[in-house]
């Protein structure tokens, strides 16, 4: 059975079975054996950084999440992009450029009858483009905490812009999302999740152009698009101190855009205070009806975003968590030091360079310094 | 729509089997639960990571959702 195929049974089992799930949600929340519990207290402190394609994105970021242990856990996160771009598009089309991305959110996770909801704001802003959203999760442990059963909802209203003119427009975006965790034995979890997004509204890029019989015009996308994403992840424990974690993801759009992800980790202790953890991933997608390189005909809707071509990109990451100390005395509990470098290799098969005329491709380094306190 | 017919019974059966169950016990006690409470097996150990690669990858591939982020922005051009 092809993807296609699957997707028309799937859907509107979905569709169908989310109220009957919420129903059920709500009505055995007796069976609930242990309360749930709220997250800890604890603050970050991270700085990141991502190089390559001409792109370099770096700055700091902190989270903080306050609760009173009973009732509440309120969470807040500062996160800052500054971006110098000289990328493909940039180069074959204007000159490199700079700017600053600050991203806030403000949320609060309320425990009540042993269901946690989640309420959150997120402000995005950007020289060009800002946006907001606001998001809202239930989660409920079922069958003595074996199942944990998540239902969430965003809304997100965006404001597209240029720098050089007047020009504005608005994208709205719905996320639609479900998700079950499910204790299989004594060390293995697994986690299923399915999220679909709608969205409407202005979808192209605002400087992007569409190439054709060499000559550019601007792109133009349909204003609408409808994705949904199935996603599976499984970590398992064993008996050398460690954890192998695996996650697939299948994802499909209106747009005619199919991906795979696959990502496999695992996790050791090195002695009693450090842990390394390595990760390989593997992305796979297929264009957008409305991709070319090189249109031979003027369209309705076209596009040479290299993001909707057909391409493959591999991430190899290494990860290295220090357990600086844990103690009852002092105002923080405890403290972790973690390095994390990762390498992403992206690979197009129907992009090319604007000068060479070569299939395009980079090698990408993103890299955090993050530093966890807990009190 | 037969396939959500069939999931819709399992759902009102599964009601019926835990509302006469209620000695119903799960398959690993809270006490057999320590491994899973180590941080290695937890699927968001570090959200700030974890949230700084969601972007890199929303930014520069065409799919998104299913996985760790909410919210918006762009930082894409």
């Amino acid at each position: 059975m092809n993807y296609v195929n699957k997707i028309k049974i799937i859907r509107p089992i979905l569709q169908q079975v989310s109220i009957p799930a919420l129903i059920l949600l709500l009505t055995f929340a007796h069976f609930v054996a242990e309360a749930a519990v709220l997250a800890e207290d604890r603050v970050d402190v991270m700085t990141h950084s991502y190089s390559g394609g001409g792109v370099t994105a770096q700055g700091p970021a902190l989270l903080v999440r306050k609760g009173n242990d009973k009732s509440y856990s309120a969470f807040a996160s500062y996160y800052v992009d500054n971006v110098t771009s000289a990328s493909i598009d940039v180069q074959a089309q204007a000159s490199q450029y700079s700017e600053k991305r600050d991203d806030i959110s403000l949320g609060v996770d309320y425990l009540y009858n042993n269901t946690i909801t989640t309420a959150s704001f997120n402000n995005s802003e950007e020289s060009d483009y800002s946006s907001d959203s606001v998001n809202i999760d239930m989660s409920q442990e079922f069958f003595g905490g074996m199942s944990t059963f998540n239902i969430g909802y965003s809304a997100s209203n965006d404001i597209v812009k240029r720098v050089d003119n007047d020009f504005n427009q608005e994208l709205n975006r719905y996320r639609y999302r479900l998700g079950l965790s499910q204790i299989l034995t004594k060390n293995w979890i697994i986690s299923l999740n399915f999220e679909s997004i709608a969205e409407k509204g202005y979808l192209s890029n605002a400087y992007r152009s569409a190439r054709v019989l060499g000559a550019y015009v601007p792109e133009l996308s349909p204003s609408t698009r409808t994705s949904e994403a199935y996603s599976i992840r499984s970590l398992t424990y064993f008996d050398w101190r460690g954890s192998l974690r695996f996650d697939y993801r299948f994802y499909t759009d209106t747009w005619g855009l199919q991906s795979d992800t696959y990502e496999i980790g695992i996790s050791k202790y090195l002695g009693e205070k450090n842990i390394l953890e390595l990760s390989y991933r593997m992305y796979s997608q297929n264009k957008a009806n409305f991709y070319s390189d090189n249109f031979t005909a003027e369209m309705v809707y076209m596009t040479r975003d290299k993001e909707l071509s057909t391409f493959s990109d591999t991430t190899l990451k290494a990860k290295y968590t220090y357990h600086m100390f844990e103690n009852d005395s002092g105002f923080f509990s405890k403290g972790n030091f973690t390095v994390s470098i990762g390498l992403i290799q992206f690979d197009y098969d129907d992009f090319t360079h604007y000068r060479t005329g070569e299939k395009y491709s980079y090698t990408a380094t993103v890299a955090q310094i993050l530093l966890s306190l807990w009190y | 729509m037969l396939y959500s017919k069939i999931l819709n019974l399992l759902f009102i059966a599964l009601a019926l089997f835990l509302t006469g169950c209620s000695s119903w016990e799960p398959w690993v006690a809270p006490y057999e639960r320590e491994i899973l409470a180590d941080p290695i097996m937890s699927f968001t150990r570090q959200p700030s990571i974890d949230s700084h690669y969601s972007h890199v990858y929303d930014v520069r591939e065409g799919s998104h959702g299913a996985g760790t982020s909410v919210g918006g922005g762009c930082g894409c051009n």
